[in-house]
């Protein structure tokens, strides 16, 4: 039992399908009843076309119980996924920006999706079938001992073999398995590393040569993958055996009861019929316990994931707003839409002050940052250089409250930025971040992510600035053209032009570039540097740059290395620590 | 989708598989009959041991009985091993007819979430064969045998058998694969937007944190799993009903045949046989209505596969390929056009070039503009709407591919690492290279440290060790000088390479392909002072062409970049 998932499960609906599950399954005995009691003749309350009446009607109500189990069943399942689903996107939304879950976040994104739906199996399947599996044979063994002690005791002897031998078998099976498991899984990655490398096999007329590797390859799967099948199917023979056998042991002294006289037609019936049901249950539970493994597993990659250990103490774990000194005392906020718009007159730029910040990361030694004293006046436009992993990123970072300080405060006109209120003043800044994300919707969704209201003449007016228009107004569905997986792909500079149109639409008074310029060639260069330049004018702004045409729209430059800030020097292009870079 | 199971049984005979396949079905319908006899047996036993006959009267019976609760279990386990083992054989099966169809050179890039869903999509064979086809046998023998046992007994009670296992083994498999079909044409692209939505909420968390648009995207992928929560729910409401549906047909077939035995008065041993025997004919069909949603998902799987299977390739290769001229070897490209889509516009529109023994071109230009065509045209990756290419006068499309690849190589920028040793992932470039080759192609390629410090047996790639991106390329490199072309590729060799590291790598290469005939595709110019032309594509077209100082004399593209990365080069100064 999954104790995590099935505190989360628990609720009307789960108790719903349990209890139709149980209900069902009660419903058996009665049937046998009924069914013994038609086929022998004997009187019961009712006999003749009124038994069969009686027995048609418990079979109708027992498939109406089966159903109602699997409607509440998957009303349980779909209502557990989504919360669970809700719970993991939060969370891992609040962490990506503190890094680090770059390289597993593919996965992570399959775990919210096809990974919960693994979980289907345990709470359609195993949940119902555990239930049915506690209560079913200890009912039919109390009604056995009523008809007919001496097949009770049969069923009450044999009965526990099929757990015993399940977990002896199973856990036999498991050691097998697990020795075959690595070989096995590399056999069959194997098959998708050659399908992926086809273009290079091409390339050096290797591919025709692959296709013999690849069947001899997959023989050699199969003569692996059969020698562990043969140890685990072995469990279910011994299962299906007891199940047989114990029914063999019971009908024969019964037959030959009848024949001494010493036992009824009916009793003798109702123990045939009834005694397979003792078995059933718990076989059929073993199959779902299987079926159920993968979801126990994603359960368990879910539940790891929303562990606050993992990942260490992220900044973002409280909820946005929440636990924090709420003094709304950021200068000019709640700004609405249109307030100053993006030609007119620019918002009164802020003063950001970093005294004595020092940043650690879990699980790194070094401080990222190591008491940065750094003040950027209001209008100013700052310049970050310095080797990668310097700590240049962290700067901006620390803005964004996607990393809190350690030790050292951070000071907006004067104000200690753990006291304002996050989301509030986020509305403060525009970010264009090293690798813009661009959302699968239109151009124009894309450009109004921070300001939702604004109306399209807007839009447009941010594109043209940042050199985006002249490729956005070329696009057949112009402004309406939707972007990802099965929309338009943009090229790294358009990415970053429509990524600055955001910031200029956003209007905000506080601007943070990383690394704007990165992976792209000269002309895009030339197109971006020139909507920055327009953008940090009357704005306070820190950019992080490695490319020297962005260095020239600085105030000033400041070199940062090791965590530590060691030249700060007057701007722009010609200044001496530009040349010694 | 119709077609899959004839797809599937031209497969089971081509890969000579009946003979296992029927093996398996039968010890399958064995298992099912051997659970049928049992019953029977012991329904027959008890009946008649009820009129107190002799004892010799019930020994066969009680010996069936005993025979058959042996014999099932190891029918079923049989079953289960030749089931299973037919299903990988199979799968082999399938694998290597994929591959066989992926081999030609096609147009397409396929991304590699496709290329693992068609790898998935393979193994849905194994699927259909365990899940679906096996069990739908053995309940179809099953089915048969106890309404023939019926009808000896009982013709109208063989007859209400007969009706009962139709509608519960045929009528309800069929309804619940339509209602998963139906299901599934709703629920593929709300898993769909699901994902997106989950993949914007973690890759685009910066941006919608910094613009507070993080609700707003939260809410919106909430939405959309309480849609798909609603889609779910409605399917499990149908394939709810196809179980119950099972299960009240099995029922009320079991009351009627009891009804007919009494009515008729064949006997208390011949009813408790019927009725007894009319419930456990069931147990194999009851599982059918959940195979029948699961083939609906087979089907599309099977379906996407063929689809693949039957794309044709994407260029013809002659039927008798004329023999490659010997090197060294001239290559002339003629007005060459190439459209990617037969609507769309051409790739490649008129270009000309001319790469004769030991010169090196360098092909630059904005991302868009055909480079990477023209050097798929010309390794035959792809046949030209019109033009031609020639080499030594022979025009290529009278040549194989793997010929014209034998001539004419280089470093692609697919370039893939394998999960294999990095002797064998060299060693694919040259099959009989000796050590000392490895050894010098390496050296050459400046990756002797790294494999030096490696060791040439470690694994690379999947879980095994990591290569920077410069020395994914340096092994690319290596295996270009192992493989010793004629005419050597480079397609953006520095691609996503910091700045130094490319420059470095670019000094190399130029270094390694001195005296060799070169066609370098490039986005830096860092060198190109030391090749002998460079070519100016723009939107498929040669814009510019000459050497180093005559571009930089005339203003254009060329000048542009060489300005912007002159600023770009004082960061290294």
């Amino acid at each position: 039992m999954h104790k995590d998932l099935v505190r989360l499960a628990r609720g009307r609906h789960l108790y719903v399908c349990l209890l139709a599950a149980v209900a069902a399954g009660l419903l058996v005995l009665v049937q046998a009843e009924l069914l013994a009691g038609l086929l022998s003749g004997a009187p019961l309350i009712v006999q003749g076309a009124a038994l069969a009446g009686v027995l048609a009607t418990v079979i109708a109500s027992r498939a109406g119980l089966v159903w109602i189990q699997g409607v509440f069943a998957a009303r349980t399942a779909t209502a557990l996924k989504l919360t669970l689903r809700n719970r993991l996107l939060a969370h891992l939304h609040r962490q990506a920006p503190g890094g680090g879950a770059d390289r597993r976040s593919g996965e992570l994104v399959t775990l919210t999706g096809r990974g919960l739906d693994s979980l289907d199996p345990y709470i359609t399947g195993y949940l119902p079938q555990a239930a049915v599996a506690a209560v079913i044979p200890v009912a039919v063994l109390i009604r056995l001992t009523v008809a007919d002690l001496a097949t009770a005791v049969i069923v009450l002897l044999t009965l526990p073999l099929i757990p015993i031998f399940g977990a002896l078998v199973g856990w036999q099976t498991k050691v097998a398995t697990e020795r075959q498991w690595h070989a096995l899984t590399r056999l069959g990655g194997h098959f998708l590393d050659v399908v992926q490398g086809l273009p290079t096999l091409r390339v050096f007329g290797r591919a025709r040569h692959q296709a013999t590797v690849i069947r001899s390859v997959a023989d050699a799967h199969r003569s692996a993958t059969m020698a562990t099948l043969r140890i685990a199917f072995l469990s279910s023979l011994v299962l299906e055996l007891v199940a047989t056998l114990s029914l063999a042991l019971v009908a024969v002294p019964v037959g030959l009861r009848l024949l001494a006289g010493s036992l009824d037609l009916h009793t003798a019936l109702l123990v045939l019929i009834l005694a397979p049901e003792a078995y059933v249950p718990l076989r059929v539970l073993g199959l779902r316990f299987h079926a159920a493994m993968e979801g126990v597993a994603a359960a368990d990659q879910a539940f790891a994931a929303l562990a606050p250990s993992s990942g260490g103490e992220q900044p973002g774990d409280t909820a946005p707003g929440s636990g924090q000194p709420a003094a709304a005392v950021t200068p000019r906020i709640g700004r609405a839409y249109g307030e100053s718009a993006a030609t007119g007159v620019p918002p009164e730029p802020g003063r950001i002050r970093f005294e004595a910040v020092t940043v650690r990361f879990p699980g790194r030694a070094e401080p990222a940052l190591d008491e940065v004293h750094l003040a950027v006046e209001p209008g100013e436009c700052v310049a970050l250089v310095g080797p990668s992993g310097a700590g240049k990123s962290t700067l901006l970072h620390l803005l964004l409250g996607f990393a809190r300080p350690a030790e050292g405060r951070i000071l907006i006109d004067g104000v200690d930025l753990a006291a304002l209120a996050e989301d509030r003043w986020r509305r403060e800044l525009a970010f264009v971040p090293q690798n813009p994300h661009l959302f699968a919707t239109t151009i124009a969704e894309n450009i109004r992510l921070g300001s939702p209201d604004a109306p399209l003449d807007a839009v447009r007016e941010a594109a043209v600035a940042a050199h985006a228009d002249e490729f956005v107004s070329r696009l057949p569905h112009g402004y309406d053209t939707e972007l990802g997986e099965r929309g338009l792909g943009l090229s790294a500079g358009q990415r970053q032009r429509i990524a600055l149109a955001r910031a200029f639409l956003r209007d905000a008074p506080i601007l943070l570039l990383d690394e704007p310029t990165a992976r792209l060639d000269g002309r895009s260069e030339a197109a971006v540097v020139d909507a920055a330049r327009k953008l940090t004018r009357g704005r306070t702004s820190l950019i992080v740059a490695h490319r020297p045409a962005i260095l020239g729209i600085a105030d000033r430059i400041v070199r940062v290395d090791q965590g530590r800030i060691v030249t700060a020097a007057p701007g722009p292009a010609d200044s001496p620590l530009l040349r010694s870079m | 989708m119709a077609a899959a199971p004839t797809e599937i049984a031209k497969l089971l005979v081509r890969g000579g598989l009946l003979p296992r396949l029927t093996w398996a079905a039968l010890a399958g319908a064995a298992a099912e009959l051997a659970g049928l006899g049992l019953i029977a047996a012991a329904a027959w036993l008890i009946a008649r041991a009820a009129q107190q006959p002799e004892l010799a009267a019930l020994t066969v019976a009680i010996v069936a009985v005993r025979a058959f609760a042996i014999t099932k279990g190891i029918f079923r386990y049989g079953e289960r091993l030749t089931g299973h083992d037919v299903a990988l054989r199979a799968q082999s099966e399938v694998r290597g007819r994929l591959y066989d169809a992926l081999v030609p050179a096609r147009a397409d890039r396929r991304g590699g979430d496709v290329l693992s869903r068609m790898v998935g999509d393979a193994d849905a064979v194994q699927d259909l064969l365990v899940r679906v086809l096996l069990p739908a046998l053995a309940a179809l023998v099953t089915g048969v045998v106890a309404v023939v046992l019926s009808l000896a007994l009982l013709p109208s009670a063989g007859a209400v058998l007969t009706v009962g296992l139709v509608v519960a083994g045929i009528l309800v498999p069929l309804s619940t694969a339509a209602a998963a079909r139906r299901a599934a044409v709703r629920l593929a692209p709300a898993r769909g937007e699901l994902a997106e939505r989950s993949a914007d909420l973690i890759h685009g968390a910066p941006d919608l944190m910094a613009y507070g648009a993080s609700e707003r995207a939260l809410s919106a992928a909430s939405e959309v799993g309480a849609r798909l929560g609603r889609l779910e729910r409605s399917a499990a409401r149908v394939s709810g009903a196809g179980l119950a549906a099972s299960m009240l047909v099995q029922g009320l077939t079991v009351v009627g045949v009891a009804l007919l035995a009494i009515g008729a008065g064949v006997g208390q041993v011949a009813t408790a046989v019927l009725a007894l025997t009319s419930l456990v004919a069931f147990e194999p069909v009851l599982p059918l209505a959940a195979a029948g949603e699961r083939f609906a998902g087979i089907g599309t799987a099977l379906g996407r596969l063929r689809s693949v299977l039957a794309t044709p390739p994407a260029l013809r290769e002659p039927e008798r390929p004329a023999a490659m001229p010997p090197t060294p070897l001239t290559v002339e490209i003629d007005d060459i056009r190439v459209r990617h889509r037969p609507e769309g516009p051409p790739a490649l529109d008129g270009v000309s070039l001319r790469l004769a023994p030991g010169r090196r071109t360098a092909l630059i230009g904005p991302s868009g503009a055909g480079k990477s065509t023209l050097l798929a045209a010309l390794m035959r990756f792809l046949d030209p709407e019109s033009g031609s290419i020639r080499i030594n006068g022979v025009d290529i499309a009278e040549l194989s591919g793997d010929d014209v690849r034998a001539g004419i190589r280089g470093l692609t920028q697919d370039a893939y690492v394998f999960h294999a040793s990095l002797r064998d992932n060299l060693r694919l470039a040259g099959p009989e290279a000796t050590e000392a080759e490895l050894t010098e192609a390496v050296r050459r390629a400046r990756l002797l440290p790294f494999v030096e410090r490696t060791g040439w047996e470690t694994v690379m790639g999947g879980d095994g060790a990591t290569m920077s991106g410069g020395q994914r390329q340096r092994l690319a490199l290596a295996r270009v000088l192992l493989a010793d072309p004629a005419v050597v590729v480079l397609d953006e060799p520095t691609e996503a390479l910091d700045s130094e590291t490319a420059d470095r790598l670019l000094d190399d290469l130029l270094t390694a392909t001195e005296g060799r005939t070169t066609l370098m595709v490039t986005h830096r110019l860092h060198g190109l002072d030391r090749v002998d032309e460079i070519v100016v594509l723009d939107a498929g077209r040669v814009v510019q062409r000459g050497s180093h100082d005559d571009l930089l004399a005339a203003p254009g593209y060329y000048r542009d970049l060489w300005e912007s990365e002159r600023l770009t080069a004082r960061h290294d100064a």
